[in-house]
């Protein structure tokens, strides 16, 4: 009797054992952040690019409008790729452009604006790279799709030419 | 008097330093419990990336502004999810994680007692 119930608990100890590990190692071990959307928009303060004015998000972020905050900097490489895209969309007069420079020199920033384009119709100068990691970023480049001060879709990495239709069609 | 006044001086030189190595001590066991965003592996305290390091100025920010441990954690949840904590918190995503290996050790013990109790 003993020994029955020693095997049946030594039996059981080793599917539970199996079981966990296995959907363990299914699993993978590489991050992949969760796009989290339908979130409120982080409230905080911080300095605007060219006026060094001190702004709240609610200041920033006004109702009842399509914003794209997009987070880039001068060294970062596929911000370049992206930007092109981020010009074209400022022909569509529903959204505005928002900007994160995000940890930059404000020389180099300006020069990328100025030989690129600046589609901003604000830029929030993030020195210290605080207030990227409030509004919840991973990297550079990283953009947010704003209505009514909720982010109704988070991209992560450089927007291509179907991602931009995507915002298209969403504030259409 | 100047002996007094000597006294008084150390004390509070010592007793800001205190206050300063409590910060500094809270600081690097936040840090060390915060994952780091894009180098895997890491703590942000480890890391040197550029994310690392704004994480590391925003908690001794929050860490001047008055904010507890927890509240500097459920800050980095709220944002990140559950994911950049190193030490998860008992809740139903992480109960196996938690009671798994009580279990095994009662179950265990209890075999041993039993297979103890046998042979005596």
């Amino acid at each position: 009797m003993n020994n029955k119930i020693l095997k049946i608990t030594t039996t059981a100890i080793f599917i539970i054992i199996f079981v966990v590990f296995y959907k363990a190692l299914q699993d993978t071990n590489i991050y992949t952040p969760k796009k989290k959307s339908n979130n409120e928009i982080p409230l905080f303060s911080a300095n605007l690019f060219y006026s060094n004015k001190q702004i709240n998000s609610s200041e920033l972020f006004k109702l009842d409008k399509f914003y794209l905050l997009n987070i880039w900097s001068s060294w970062c490489v596929p911000c370049r790729t992206e930007h092109p895209l981020l010009m074209d969309l400022t022909k569509n007069k529903k959204i505005e452009i928002i900007g994160l420079n995000y940890k930059d020199k404000k020389n180099n920033a300006e020069n990328f604006l100025n030989e690129l384009g600046n589609p901003y119709q604000e830029i929030i100068f993030d020195k210290e790279g605080i207030n990227a990691i409030e509004w919840g970023a991973f990297g550079v480049p990283e953009s947010f799709l704003i209505n009514n001060g909720i982010v109704i879709k988070k991209y992560i990495g450089p927007l291509n030419k179907e991602l931009v239709e995507e915002i298209r069609l969403l504030i259409k | 008097m100047k002996i007094l006044k000597l006294f008084f001086i150390i004390f509070f030189i010592f007793s800001f330093n205190h206050l300063g190595a409590n910060t500094d001590d809270m600081k690097i066991k936040i840090t060390k419990n915060l994952r780091c965003l894009i180098c895997q592996g890491q703590s942000v305290y480890d890391s040197d990336s550029e994310f690392a390091n704004s994480m590391k100025v925003l908690v001794d920010k929050k860490l001047n502004e008055g904010f507890s441990e927890k509240q500097i954690y459920d800050f980095f949840k709220e944002k990140y999810g559950e994911w950049i904590l190193y030490d998860p918190e008992l809740n139903k995503n992480t109960y196996i994680l938690w009671l798994l290996p009580i279990l095994i050790f009662l179950i265990g013990g209890a075999i041993v007692i039993k297979n103890f109790k046998i042979r005596k």
